[in-house]
């Protein structure tokens, strides 16, 4: 009985020694790892630079606090004026572009509010909310929640004023286009989640293409003079690789049903 | 290791500010067989737990030959309604000698010796559970005797039992009687009284009302209710 | 209906395969929760025991306190590991967050009253059987609790797999303190949560029926490794 138990303690202390690779963590948006670039990536950079790189699938307010706790050590958010801030106060040392998406506004297929024909996102949302239709908002704090309500202040409607028809689920991209499928309703998702989700039923893509929607992710290492335990070198030659030629073929070359999602505008790191 | 004398000193038990038992004075020596008799709520089994230790005294003292803790390693009772171990009758009889720290060869070996003394060899590895009540009683009997003790207490220890257990139990008793044990026990039944006391403590509402030898009490009672009681009256 | 059918047969193929990724979470989830459920009973069993049997005045009060724990929100109890063991936390040094360590510890706090409460009762009434004879045998305390705890020990491994059960199905506090990281501290319930969130019900659909699978599996193992349907035996 004994030596069952020391064995399997042995068993265990080796499974957890057996990664030779280094391990780095960072905290990336649901609508980044609900695209699928993950899964293409990741196996990549383990690849070229035997880095084992864990992800956190968080929205954009939680990678902000975990990066500003120190829990990772590197976050990848969409949501400029956040990352700004978390550069201002010293929580991150730098930002680096990366790539950008499109927002893309999804409703019923009837369309009942008739965005198809918008001219402009603000117009779209406009009619939305004339036509009092149904609207699923991710409520999260994530950068896809902040690019929603900026759109909204543009277009001169006060969010807090809205009636039933505005429900904020308070939840990931899947879960809100889940909520939005059972409706049916109208959502503004990031193209590469909309392609990637499973559970489309009564929904259509209705309106994109305005240039506002465009969406920038960038790359933020945590600290170190904030967190010395951060593994700040394998976050600098993750940024390395992310900036890289490798990282912007995969990236432009990753498609949905024929599509490409994101176009990679990292400036070569100096 | 000598217990005895005893001595009770103006013992009592209250509960809940009735009087159960007491204030009693006793002195007993250590020869022979102890019965206890009385009607039903004189207080028996109460004085019983009071001598061996396991209900507390709410006034006066017990004091034995040895320190009362010693006293103690050398006792064992027997209750009304045995109680079983869930373990088959050999582990109910080792419990004993295990929790002394005799080994467990060695305990196994005495139990079964006990277990075939009492008539219960055959069934040694069944569950002491299952078991009829006349099994069960003669097996807490063997229990309570496994270690040897000097003094043994019974607690009306054949009233649920049949004819042929009681005397089956009862032969026993009369063995470890001749062989130096030290009984107490309290019955219903003035038969089994008659049988087996050399004296008797007749208990009568806690108070103990007379105490003399089986002889004396049984052909000529001094006290009118004890006198009463033999006859089969009802006493109060 | 559809998701359902697809799902058994998802779950199946998935079974029949020995899919690696499958593998890998379930392997995680019965890791984590057997662990913390064998922590969870060194601490729980004796505590009962010794709450059972050893007068003191709170005794009420502790016993209260401990039903009341069972009611405790396993999301609340996340939440809390999490806050003390983040890196600006308490106990943010150990680095625990986000390992399947932090999600040990979380299972342990919220298994350990459902143990201890079901396992007391038992031990109690056990206690009431047996009192009068242990004290005749002058047993010391901790042979009582020995005694007790081996004679009850079929209701004790009833109470442990009420704990197994708890903790298997368990999503919110470990989805918090674990992270749902792929390949580090993904496992069957936190795995459902993603794939549903993903919009794709039939493979949440396989994992939740693999989930159950398993965690009837260990409870027939247990039941078969302890005889408890021998008659006569315990």
């Amino acid at each position: 009985m004994r030596h069952l138990f020391t064995g399997a303690i042995a068993a265990f202390v080796m499974a957890s020694a057996a990664q030779a690779a280094d391990v780095m963590r960072m905290a990336v948006t649901t609508s980044f790892n609900n695209s699928g670039l993950a899964d293409v990536l990741l196996p990549e950079i383990a690849k070229d630079l035997d880095l084992d790189v864990q992800l956190l699938v968080v929205g954009t307010g939680q990678a902000i606090k975990l990066g500003e706790a120190g829990d990772v050590d590197a976050i990848l958010v969409h949501s400029r004026s956040a990352e700004e801030a978390f550069v201002e106060g010293g929580y991150g040392s730098h930002r680096t572009e990366i790539m950008y998406n499109d927002f893309v506004f999804i409703g019923p297929k009837d369309d009942p509010a008739g965005i198809q024909d918008a001219e402009a996102a603000t117009a779209a949302m406009a009619a939305i909310s004339d036509a009092q239709a149904s609207f699923v908002s991710r409520g999260d704090d994530s950068g896809t929640h902040k690019k929603e309500l900026s759109l909204w202040a543009e277009t001169g409607l006060d969010v807090a004023g809205f009636g039933g028809w505005y429900n904020a689920v308070g939840a990931g991209m899947g879960a809100a286009l889940n909520t939005a499928s059972g409706m049916p309703a109208y959502i503004m998702s990031d193209r590469a989640s909309w392609l990637n989700f499973g559970n489309k039923g009564e929904l259509a893509l209705l309106y994109a293409g305005d240039p506002v929607l465009f969406n920038q992710y960038a790359y933020l290492p945590v600290n170190p003079v904030m967190h010395d335990h951060v593994k700040n070198d394998l976050a600098l030659k993750l940024e390395g690789w992310l900036t890289s030629d490798r990282a912007k073929a995969l990236i432009n070359n990753y498609k949905i049903n024929g599509e490409t999602l994101f176009v990679f505008n990292a400036k070569e790191a100096e | 290791m000598e217990l005895f004398p005893m001595k009770a000193s103006a013992i009592e038990s209250r509960r809940r500010g009735q009087q159960l038992v007491g204030p009693i004075d006793l002195t007993l020596e250590g020869q022979g067989a102890t019965v206890v008799i009385g009607p039903n709520g004189a207080g028996k089994t109460t004085f019983l737990q009071l001598l061996h230790g396991t209900a507390r005294l709410s006034a006066g003292r017990i004091d034995w030959a040895c320190s009362t803790e010693e006293a103690r390693h050398h006792q064992a009772f027997v209750f009304q309604r045995p109680v079983m171990l869930r373990r088959t009758v050999l582990e109910n009889l080792s419990y004993p000698l295990r929790l002394r720290g005799v080994s467990k060869a060695k305990a196994e070996e005495r139990a079964r010796d006990w277990a075939s003394r009492v008539g219960l060899a055959q069934l040694v590895t069944r569950a002491a559970t299952v078991l009829s009540g006349g099994e069960q009683q003669k097996l807490a009997l063997a229990r309570a005797l496994i270690c040897d003790p000097k003094l043994l207490f019974l607690d009306e220890p054949c009233a649920a039992l049949d004819g042929r257990a009681m005397r089956e139990i009862e032969t026993i008793l009369q063995e470890v009687k001749a062989a130096g044990t030290r009984l107490i026990l309290s019955t219903h039944d003035l038969g089994q009284a008659r049988r087996l006391a050399d004296d008797v403590l007749f208990l009568l509402g806690g108070r103990l009302h007379e105490a003399a030898p089986a002889e004396a009490f049984f052909n000529g009672p001094e006290t009118p209710q004890a006198r009463a009681f033999l006859r089969g009256d009802i006493v109060e | 209906m559809v998701d359902i059918w697809s799902g058994i047969t998802q779950a199946f193929w998935l079974v029949l395969t020995l899919d690696a990724e499958l593998v890998e979470i379930a392997g995680r989830s019965l890791y984590v929760t057997l662990t913390a459920l064998a922590i969870a009973c060194l601490i729980s069993l004796p505590l009962a025991a010794l709450i059972a049997v050893k007068r003191f005045r709170a005794r009420r009060l502790v016993i209260a306190v401990l039903n009341a724990l069972m009611g405790l929100p396993p999301v609340v109890v996340g939440l809390i590991v999490y806050v003390i063991l983040s890196r600006s936390g308490p106990l943010g040094v150990l680095g625990l967050l986000f390992t399947p360590a932090a999600m040990i510890i979380a299972q342990v706090i919220i298994i350990v009253p459902l143990i201890t409460s079901i396992a007391h009762q038992s031990i109690r009434d056990l206690w009431q059987e047996y009192h009068d004879l242990l004290i005749s045998l002058n047993v010391t305390q901790s042979q009582k609790i020995w005694t007790l705890l081996w004679d009850s020990r079929r209701a004790l491994l009833t109470a442990a797999l009420a704990g197994f059960g708890r903790g298997i199905g368990e999503v919110g506090a470990i989805m918090i303190v674990g992270g749902n990281i792929d390949h580090a501290t993904r496992v069957l319930t936190t795995a459902i949560a993603l794939e549903t969130g993903k919009g794709e019900f039939a493979l949440a659909l396989a994992l939740g029926f693999v989930l159950i699978g398993l965690a009837v599996a260990v409870n027939l193992a247990i039941h078969w490794l302890g005889q408890t349907e021998r008659e006569g035996r315990w």
